[in-house]
């Protein structure tokens, strides 16, 4: 019998402040003006992006190319939404452009793209390649005696793919303590649960054993990730694998833990007034 | 030619810091001169193509210019994704150097046999195809690699092969080398099927047929402009590949004239291997033969579309 972590049941129970509030605003009022996208993965993802952004990446939205700077990929691009209202809010590109999400001229498609959305490090949607990118920019900043650091977010469907997992072993094998991978363990994937589709338990032994410094937070609690990622890498001469537990959806009952809400089109108008209701008007 | 190649990489690494080998598993004492003088760009990996191909894009995105190095079909097949996302759609600056291109391993089966590699390679977007006739080209054709925009996908031949190329044909990137003049046909070469035609244009040329011989080292881009100047001066339009006859060299020379020409069309013959796997052994010669690729065998195809061109197509083109 799998032990479910505490870090899991606290991300079930523990509430919104009101700038997590806002930016699944920001996120919801993408979909509905685009009449579709990645709900529940962006849900699931808007706490450790924020973090990321507010508190922890050496960033400037002003020079997003500086050489110096950290880098981030999105790995599971499908959660772009989170991302991209992260940039817009960081000034990356204006707010308005949130409103054009998969439209024809907008910047913003249904997965990230390098040249076109202003920090983003790379393009993703195809799953499994960003750990890889990542363990290049950690090997580059090595090679180059560089102080950046490379953060990469990875759902829990995505590690399904064995390209990340020869990534993992060629992080350790390189011993890129200058590299975090964040895992959004909300365990539920597209399909239904992960436990379903391809267990991964135990996954922190999985990345234990790969060679990585393991650490698991409730992927909600803002103070914890503050906490967390401030502190890498958590083991010197090792990458750090940080396992989010997450909820798919957070924030949103409806879409909680419900797989239908992977992907939504068009949001009806009682589904619109219960986001109201759960995250305020947007 | 992959020992040429390989010292390559080693001498642009010496000229260049950005330049990295980065092998999966290849065999034992490949480049140990450069593993000792730069022991920090010299990479063995492991054999994970799908990740080498995307750590390879993360070293090019912060300057370095990667040769990744291994079997031409896990370099294709296994990691077409990446190769098609992490480097094309990044247009990022990441060379493929893949051994045993076309049949250079028959002994070993199919599973190791490139034979649609070209035409995979070229359907991605940014991506350059090269393929050198000998070791010669190679080392030219490496030197141009190292400041070229974009992945470039290199597919070499078996080492040993015969050098038929020259110092004075020089080399660049999309430029083809025009090895004999036009004659009644043109072979339109790549890689190591030139030797081929250079002995089939001897067989042709004891029979009174003059052949001329274009090599088309890259295969994309195509030297459009090559080609047509020797379309309008022949017959009879001939390619030769070790390749499946979709998608590759064939392929792109009857586009490209279907495009530039219309309707106005020479009559062409396509030379490949056969649309299937191959499940006999041997050795690369031996199934080039096999399969209608030896010089005799190249040159008597010639000789019945000649003939056959004669009876059913009185004027061919013409510009």
């Amino acid at each position: 019998m799998i032990q479910i972590s505490p870090h899991a049941e606290a991300a079930l129970t523990c509430t919104l402040d009101e700038r997590s509030l806002y930016l699944r605003r920001l996120v919801l009022g993408s979909v509905r003006s685009a009449g579709r996208g990645h709900v529940g993965p962006a849900l699931s993802l808007i706490e450790m992006v924020r973090v990321l952004y507010d508190d922890v990446l050496r960033i400037d939205p002003k020079n997003p190319r500086d050489p110096n700077r950290d880098r981030a990929i999105l790995s599971k691009g499908h959660g772009c939404l989170a991302l991209y209202a992260l940039l817009a809010d960081r000034g990356f590109f204006p707010l308005s452009e949130l409103d054009g999400f998969c439209g024809p001229d907008s910047i913003l498609g249904g997965h990230p793209e390098y040249g076109m959305v202003p920090g983003v490090e790379a393009s993703t949607g195809a799953l499994g390649h960003g750990l890889s990118i990542g363990v290049g920019l950690a090997l580059a900043a090595r090679m180059r005696e560089r102080s950046y650091r490379t953060f990469v977010l990875l759902g829990d469907g995505e590690i399904n793919e064995g390209s990340v997992w020869e990534a993992a072993m060629g992080a350790a094998k390189h011993g890129l303590d200058n590299l975090v991978a964040l895992i959004d363990y909300n365990k539920l994937q597209s399909y239904g649960p992960t436990d379903y589709v391809l267990p991964l338990e135990p996954l922190a032994d999985k990345w234990r054993s790969f060679g990585f410094a393991v650490q698991e937070v409730n992927g909600h609690d803002v103070g914890a990730l503050r906490t967390v990622l401030k502190q890498v890498p958590a083991v010197a001469g090792k990458p750090t694998a940080m396992i989010c537990h997450t909820v798919k959806g957070k924030g949103l009952p409806a879409a909680e833990s419900n797989a239908d809400w992977h992907h939504k089109n068009k949001l009806t108008d009682s589904e619109l007034d219960a986001i109201r209701v759960a995250v305020g008007d947007f | 030619m992959r020992n040429t190649a390989m010292n390559m990489v080693h001498k642009l690494a010496a000229r260049d810091e950005r330049v990295l080998y980065i092998g999966s598993d290849p065999g034992a004492g490949t480049l140990r001169a450069m593993s000792k003088e730069f022991p920090k760009r010299h990479l063995i990996e492991g054999i994970s193509e799908a990740h080498i191909i995307g750590m390879s894009a993360g070293l090019a995105m912060e300057g370095f210019v990667p040769y990744v190095n291994t079997i031409a079909t896990f370099l294709t097949r296994r990691c077409y994704e990446q190769v098609a996302v992490d480097l094309c759609l990044h247009n990022l600056p990441v060379r493929l150097i893949a051994n045993g291109g076309g049949l250079v391993y028959a002994p070993l089966g199919p599973t190791h046999q490139a034979i649609e590699d070209i035409a995979i390679m070229r359907a991605l977007p940014n991506m350059t195809v090269i393929c050198p006739c000998d070791a010669d080209e190679a080392a030219r054709m490496m030197e141009q690699t190292l400041d070229w925009k974009g992945p470039i996908y290199v597919r070499l031949g078996k080492g040993g092969d015969a050098i038929v190329s020259k110092a004075e044909h020089g080399f660049e990137i999309g430029k083809a080398i025009l090895m004999r003049p036009p004659g009644d046909v043109v072979m339109v070469t790549t890689g190591i099927m030139l030797q081929r035609a250079l002995a089939a244009a001897d067989v042709l040329a004891a029979q009174g047929i003059r052949a001329g011989i274009l090599h088309m080292h890259t295969v994309k881009p195509l030297d459009t402009e090559a080609l047509l100047q020797t379309v309008r001066a022949t017959r009879l339009l001939v390619t030769l590949e070790e390749h499946v006859p979709s998608g590759g060299l064939g392929s792109a020379v009857a586009e490209t004239l279907i495009d530039k020409l219309g309707s106005n069309l020479p009559a062409m013959l396509r030379l490949s291997l056969p649309d299937r796997f191959m499940h006999n052994y041997g050795s690369q010669d031996s199934l080039l033969k096999k399969h209608g690729l030896s010089a005799n065998a190249i040159a008597t195809s010639i000789e019945h579309a000649l003939a056959a061109s004669r009876t059913s197509t009185p004027q061919l083109h013409s510009t």
